[in-house]
């Protein structure tokens, strides 16, 4: 049976070929046991959890490695109708801004909290680019515990890097904006005298994980796109990748792009954060949220900040130094041992590898170009680098590294992933993608101890690879065998919005941590209603609050009258089952929101303004039971002016409100 | 025309056996880590002169300059090419277009704009352009009178009369 199968496959394979027999063309770069390397069967667990940015979704998706399953989408900046994100009333304050409710975002990136720079499985940090922001995802909930706003930012992209203990995760601006305040109304033109960079240093509590805006870097109007944290020895070190040192701030496509060489700028955190505490910063007014979910309430809160440490970075001339990088750096990415930096310019046709070591004798011997940029000294670029890897492919971007020594590059522009030797900088394979990959990813990869077995391409383009979808196709990713000396690709799965960044970790540091209900006797939402005893309707005014309980199959009260035109219903529904995996959800026939998707032992909140009199069925949306079809009930809605009485009741004749 | 496409069928199942040839990859491999990807696709039976696509020598005959046609073909650029390409020999996200008349024949010029995908893969001078821009010109989609129109329009930018 199993030769039989492989003699097909072998078949297949041989079809394929001869069809369409080219480097480039699709179907040819699999061999026979790639299906058995990435069957997981029915039943049996992934080795490794993947945490995908969903890009412009503004969601993180997760997936099993190898068999690239999708277990989950957690909805994070945009809300998610599906789980009642961002429509609850206790989820909207999670995506609050200073400029208000926020529905959407671009998540880029992707860093999982560290510990002696390996990842420790508690959460995992993502990156908004638009309105700028930082999230944080618990790993025992898989959701959203807290968000918190950027101010003086134009796109978080810089973000969310952190250093090896997780003190700090950092975001930088994409755009250079003047920074906030009255100030920032100046004619565009005047771009170069305005418009600053600032990079957020965010501590990260390590017992909770609470998010706390430590300090900002002001720096010179450039754009800043990746960063890397050092490693052991370089571990006080941040590397971050900066395009546009032109300072232009249009076309930016040609403008921005002159240059033969931008930088990778080189920050001293350790000292920087010596500063902060000597009390060195200027305090400035800013406005910026910060959202917690609360796990006892199940309410999230939002409030809003109004002050911010900022380090001028050319007041103090020991903290930065600027590394010339060709040529518009996208990665900027610190090999397992701390010692070499590899950047990745995007438009270079090289690989610059930079030495730790040979840094920080250039800066001991003061080994600097004679002009400063902005105010700020630039190392020689030879006086930094341990060399270059020659021709190298098309378009640089990202670049991770296996446990034997090798480094791994992704090429946009030549659509393929090129193995490399970190040492002696000479390349060993390279494999196509399909197509323009974007990052790669190796599990661990990113950190001291990186797992060389798999490797993900997550690419922009897939043309061809699926069947089509009209003008929309979705994004790819690619899994390699990494484990030879040869990469193989062995599978290739379609992805949610636009996978820029992912990491991922062995399963055993997250899947038996996981919260599988909330204890009702620890409910300590307002809310709440811990028995059907309680159930009850009640009028304050014209809100109408319903204070409700779920269970298979029924829900208590499922007859409700004496609502009016004008009211605000508000159904505080509280899911009473105490088992995993037994959601309810709640629907109400033209309410201009969304469901409410109910976890056991949890309350939730909808809003409801009736917009008419009538009938108005409420019902499970979540499949419960064999009688879900039954958990159904009634909203009677009467005129303004009518007297007909609170009522409701559950199985028997109604019983008169209190 | 029959005998051509024998010849092409041979020399692609030559290609086949050299490059993709399922037993011994390794020889080929050794050689292919030296070059990108982008850069491996078959060259041999690509003729540099012609491009590839329907045109040839044959069927893509200019004469004197068709002003109106030229004409239709500025505004066809405007919409489907000058985000990326100036009249002038300035590069701004493409090369620009000033020349283009002299360095390349008019058959070339269509078979690229018809048919850009193949041709930046094989063509070692769009290859060599394509390190310059790091952007593949995209297929527009341009039908046969709209590809024709835009080379008369370059010509008249060449000063053709």
């Amino acid at each position: 049976m199993i030769s039989k199968r492989i003699a097909v496959g072998i078949l297949a394979v041989a079809a394929l070929q001869l069809g369409s027999c080219k480097p480039k063309g699709a179907g040819s770069a699999v061999s026979g046991d790639a299906a058995a390397k990435t069957y997981v069967a029915p039943g049996k667990y992934d080795e490794f959890y993947n945490f995908v940015s969903g890009g412009f979704s503004g969601q993180l998706s997760v997936y099993g490695l190898p068999s690239g399953r999708l277990l989950r989408v957690i909805p994070v900046f945009s809300v998610d109708p599906e789980k009642g994100w961002g429509y609850s009333e206790e989820t909207k304050p999670m995506l609050n801004t200073s400029h208000g409710f926020v529905p959407w975002d671009d998540l880029h990136h992707v860093e999982m909290s560290m510990n002696n720079g390996v990842a420790d499985g508690k959460w995992v940090f993502v990156n908004g680019n638009n309105t700028p922001r930082l999230a944080r995802v618990d790993l025992t909930t898989f959701r959203t515990a807290e968000i918190i706003e950027l101010p003086n930012s134009a796109g978080n992209h810089s973000s969310p890097f952190g250093t090896e203990n997780s003190e700090y995760i950092v975001a930088g601006t994409r755009f250079s904006v003047p920074e906030d305040g009255d100030a920032s109304d100046v004619p565009i033109d005047t771009y170069k005298q305005n418009f600053k960079g600032h990079i957020s240093f965010v501590s990260i509590d390590k017992n909770n994980g609470e998010m706390n805006l430590a300090f900002q870097l002001k720096t010179p109007g450039i754009n800043f796109d990746l960063a890397r944290a050092g490693k052991g020895k370089s571990a006080g070190w941040f590397f971050f990748s900066c395009y546009n040192s032109e300072q232009a701030n249009t076309l930016l496509e040609v403008n921005a792009s002159q240059k033969d060489k931008d930088f990778i700028m080189a920050v001293n955190w350790k000292k920087a954060e010596e500063y902060v505490k000597a009390g060195k910063g200027t305090k400035q007014k800013v406005k910026y949220a910060h959202n917690k979910y609360n796990e006892e309430t199940h309410t999230a809160t939002s409030t809003m900040k109004n002050e911010v440490t900022v380090l001028d970075i050319t007041q103090f001339p020991d903290l930065v130094y600027f590394i010339p990088c060709p040529k518009s750096p996208h990665g900027t990415d610190v090999d397992p041992t701390g010692e070499f930096i590899v950047g990745s310019g995007k438009l270079a046709a090289l690989l610059p590898v930079f030495s730790y070591d040979k840094i920080q004798k250039a800066i001991a011997d003061k080994n600097f170009e004679k002009e400063k940029y902005a105010g700020i000294p630039v190392i020689k670029y030879e006086a930094a680098l341990y060399g270059e890897v020659q021709k190298p492919g098309l378009g640089p971007l990202h670049t991770e590294f296996d446990d034997k020594g090798n480094a791994y590059t992704s090429f946009f522009v030549s659509s393929e992933i090129v193995k490399w030797n970190i040492k002696d900088l000479k390349i060993i394979d390279r494999k196509p993608t399909y197509y323009s990959v974007g990052h790669l990813m190796i599990p661990g990869g990113n950190t001291k101890k990186p797992f060389g077995k798999y490797l993900v391409a997550y690419n922009k383009i897939t043309k061809d690879r699926y069947l089509p979808t009209g003008p929309e196709l979705s994004q790819s990713a690619q899994l390699y065998d990494i484990s030879g000396e040869k990469m193989e690709m062995i599978l290739d799965f379609p992805t949610i919005g636009e996978p820029h960044y992912a990491q991922a970790i062995p399963a055993e540091l997250i899947k038996d941590k996981q919260v599988k209900f909330y204890n009702i006797n620890h409910n300590k939402h307002p809310f709440a209603t811990k028995s059907e005893a309680e159930a009850r309707v009640e009028r304050k005014g014209n809100q109408v609050h319903v204070y409700m309980t779920s269970i298979r199959s029924h829900f208590a009260p499922d007859n409700i009258e004496g609502v009016k035109l004008g009211d605000e219903v508000y159904f505080h529904v509280t899911n009473l089952e105490q088992d995993w995996d037994v959601p309810h959800g709640f629907g109400v026939k033209g309410a201009n929101n969304a469901e409410l998707l109910i976890m056991p032992g949890e309350t939730l909140t909808l809003k409801w303004v009736p917009d008419r009199i009538g009938m108005f069925p409420i019902y499970c949306t979540d499949f419960c039971s064999a009688l879900h079809q039954e958990m159904s009930g009634y909203v009677r809605v009467s005129p303004k002016n009518s007297n007909v009485p609170i009522k409701f009741s559950l199985g028997e004749k109604p019983k008169a409100a209190k | 025309m029959k005998n051509k496409v024998i010849t092409t069928l041979c020399l692609s199942a030559a290609i086949f056996i050299g490059a993709c040839g399922g037993g011994d990859q390794s020889a080929t491999e050794t050689q292919q880590t030296d070059q990108p990807a982008g850069t491996t696709a078959e060259t041999s039976s690509y003729d540099p002169k012609r491009g590839e696509g329907k045109y040839d020598e044959t069927n893509m005959v200019v004469g004197a300059l068709d002003a109106a046609m030229a004409t239709k073909g500025d505004g066809i650029s405007a919409t489907k090419c000058f985000s990326c390409h100036k009249t002038t020999d300035e590069k701004l996200v493409g090369p620009g277009w000033k020349g283009v008349t002299e360095r390349r024949t008019p058959h070339w010029i269509m078979n690229f704009i018809t048919n850009p995908d193949p041709m930046i893969d094989k063509d070692p001078e769009v290859q060599a352009q394509l390190e310059l821009c790091l952007v593949r010109m995209p297929n527009q989609n341009l039908t046969e009178d709209e590809a024709r129109a835009v080379v008369e329009f370059m010509r008249k930018n060449d000063g053709a009369k």
